[in-house]
């Protein structure tokens, strides 16, 4: 089945090019090291709000050079009592390609040096200029996708099993337990998500590592979104649990949780398959929304929500818009998440037209 | 007869509902390792007789069920306590849960006045190119980030100086007559509300159209049709009035969804509502403020769901027969 929804994927223009769009961007992610010409935590603090770096291919004398670069210097304007950067025309910085720039792990694992373009020692490149801190916007910009394009993912796969469990005993065992288990989750749904969110935020501890808080958040938006998932499946449960199969299931002596696991939930499976890739979208919002805020993600850790905690002060979103590119990347992503769930959802269900 | 004793029974049903929904709070909350009376007791303007009093109410030196308990009787009493400022805190929520009814309203209403025309115009002229440009529309709506969207507006307003940046009234807002107050808090609220509006618009469209379209491929509508009605009567008066129910459930949905989305848009517009509220106290971990603006949310949100019910079993008289 799943090939078959590749395959129709793939036919309509608008999925394959939210798929390539999605591929190219994760495959960017997954060599982050490799691409981005700094480290995560490399900071340059003369370096502070400085704007993209000018690549030059044509030297001053109007003649084709390799590519090249100029450093910006800081200078005080006493008239306007102002900042401005200036390019340092004296000294040219050579881009190079696939060359030894600042060490890393390949994916945690494979110690490297190799970077797809760097520039000399002395030289910087900020492709996409630099925050408050002076680290280059580009290179964070990959390493904080990896948490905000996976989040989604890991709270999908923490919270289907709880809600497709909680869903299937509800609806099979029916009665008095149903209406226990259905009233808890109604009171979760009762409570505005957003609000919950940012209160389950808030009560971590702060002393946490970045890899605890990033998991902690993973289960907090995966508390969030369990309810209103398990009330559909038991929806779903109780149209099946009375079909013949079943009774012949619990004739045989089947355990009920066998009957539950074995026989009702894979007949919600494309239910499911739909459910989890329209909602990958508003996890991917959750997570910038709350790092926005700074309860999310936190500092030195980059996340496109809370590299755009900077576009929060008028100054910067006015004389540095750099610092908003991250916000185009949720755009942009979420858009082709949109359109690949839309179709997904067409062919494994051709009755509905939303599209 | 048998309507009004449908309602009176989904409204009982609401109050089990808010008591659970006010346990889970509770001890959400409670488990936070903060001190409830921290801030309060940092506050040198706040006397160590509203602390002492504070502890008493809450009774912080009982088991947590016997404080969830004295907690309850209080907010049942309309006592909220006081905030870590030492205002009261159903005065702030006075002042702040009417602005953010008012800003979702608005926005309600906005959505559908253009929303279901617009889903309906779709659905009839289903994939032509206006239906097409339309769902290109309604993509990108629904794939901005609320947030970020908010923000670009704001650059927009300090850039071209059209549009307040941010809060609900002018400085000189006190010294305005009626009038004048009425267009300063319209002017203010043009930027969150066209925020809101386009990202809820986004999915109130949809949904009427794949509504729309589904009503319009059933049988009775095609015999309509064969019995020679003219277009517009089998669309308006007989397509629509099923259509549109299903939208009314929807109601409280999107209502909730609102909530959700207000305070990020708050947050950045620096709108005096509840969302604001709620995320300003958790960032200052004002626990009594935090446990009454989540309640006072959940309340909005249930009667928000209880309302779309009660218009639902108005709207659609299959309901009743069922009850």
């Amino acid at each position: 089945m799943i090939k078959e929804v590749l395959q129709q994927l793939w036919k309509d223009k608008f999925a394959r090019a939210a798929l390539i769009i999605l591929g190219f961007i994760y495959l960017s992610l997954l060599f982050a090291d490799f691409i981005a010409p700094y480290t995560k935590d490399f900071s340059d603090r003369t370096m502070a709000y400085v704007p993209p770096s000018k690549i030059f291919t044509i030297d001053e004398n109007g003649k084709l050079s390799k590519p090249y670069t100029y450093n910006y210097i800081r200078e005080f304007d006493e008239e306007n009592l102002s900042i401005k950067y200036k390019l340092d025309r004296s000294k040219k910085h050579y881009i190079k390609f696939f060359v030894k720039g600042q060490s890393y792990k390949f994916l945690g694992l494979i110690p490297s040096k190799i970077h797809l373009f760097t520039t000399d020692k002395e030289g910087r490149i900020f492709l996409l200029g630099t925050d408050i801190n002076g680290r280059d916007v580009f290179s964070r910009l990959l390493f904080g996708g990896r948490i905000s394009m996976t989040i989604g993912f890991l709270s999908l796969f923490v919270l289907f099993p709880i809600g497709l469990l909680y869903g299937g005993i509800s609806g099979y065992f029916g009665g008095k337990i149903d209406m226990i288990m259905m009233r808890f989750a109604e009171a979760i749904m009762s409570i505005p998500s957003f609000y919950l969110l940012i209160i389950l935020a808030s009560i971590l501890p702060s002393g946490m590592t970045s890899t605890q808080r990033f998991l902690l958040i993973v289960i907090i938006l995966a508390l969030i979104g369990w309810a209103g998932f398990a009330r559909v499946v038991r929806g779903m449960v109780l149209s099946i649990k009375n079909q013949e199969y079943v009774q012949a299931a619990q004739a045989i002596g089947a355990s009920r949780l066998r009957i539950i696991i074995k026989h009702i939930l894979p007949q919600t499976t494309s239910f499911v398959i739909v459910a989890m890739t329209l909602s990958i979208p508003s996890y991917i919002l959750s997570e910038s929304g709350l790092s926005f805020l700074g309860l999310g993600i936190q500092q030195p850790d980059a996340s496109w929500g809370n590299m755009l905690k900077e576009a929060q002060e008028f100054t910067n979103i006015l004389y540095r818009p750099w610092l908003l590119t991250p916000g185009f990347l949720i755009f942009v992503s979420v858009l082709a998440f949109n359109l690949i769930g839309d179709t997904i959802r067409d062919v494994l269900d051709p009755k509905s037209k939303v599209r | 007869m048998e309507t009004l004793k449908y309602i009176i029974k989904r409204i009982l049903q609401t109050i089990p509902l808010l008591i659970i929904v006010s346990i889970i709070s509770f001890f959400i909350i409670r488990l936070s390792p903060v001190d409830p009376l921290a801030e309060l007791k940092l506050n040198p303007s706040i006397s160590p007789v509203t602390v002492e009093r504070e502890r008493q109410r809450l009774g912080l030196d009982k088991p947590i069920i016997i404080q969830y308990g004295k907690w309850a009787y209080s907010f049942v009493r309309g006592d909220l306590g006081v905030t870590s400022t030492g205002e009261r805190v159903s005065q702030k929520l006075k002042e702040r849960i009417p602005n953010t009814l008012l800003l979702t309203s608005i926005v309600i209403l906005l959505t559908w006045i253009v929303g279901v025309p617009l889903g309906i115009i779709a659905a009839v002229h289903w994939k032509t190119a206006f239906d097409r440009i339309l769902t290109v529309l309604t993509s990108i709506g629904m794939a901005i980030p609320s947030f970020f969207f908010a923000v670009l507006l704001l650059l927009f307003a300090v850039k071209t100086g059209w549009f307040p940046i941010g809060g609900l009234t002018s400085p000189n807002f006190a010294d305005l007559n009626f009038g004048q107050k009425f267009i300063d808090i319209a002017y203010h609220l043009i930027l969150p509300v066209f925020v809101l509006f386009t990202i809820s618009l986004a999915s109130l469209q949809r949904q009427m159209r794949a509504n729309m379209l589904d009503v319009l491929d059933s049988d009775y509508v095609k015999f309509a049709r064969a019995k020679g009605l003219p277009e517009w009567i089998v669309i308006y008066k007989h397509a629509l009035r099923n259509a549109i129910n299903p939208m009314i459930t929807l109601l409280g949905f999107e209502f909730a969804g609102l909530l959700s989305g207000a305070a990020l848009t708050e947050y950045v517009f620096q709108y005096p509502g509840l969302g604001r509220l709620i995320l300003e106290a958790v960032l200052k971990s004002d626990i009594n403020l935090v446990m009454a603006s989540l309640m006072m949310g959940a309340v909005m949100l249930v009667t928000g769901n209880l309302i779309a019910d009660i218009l639902l079993i108005i709207t659609d008289p299959r309901i009743r027969v069922k009850s």
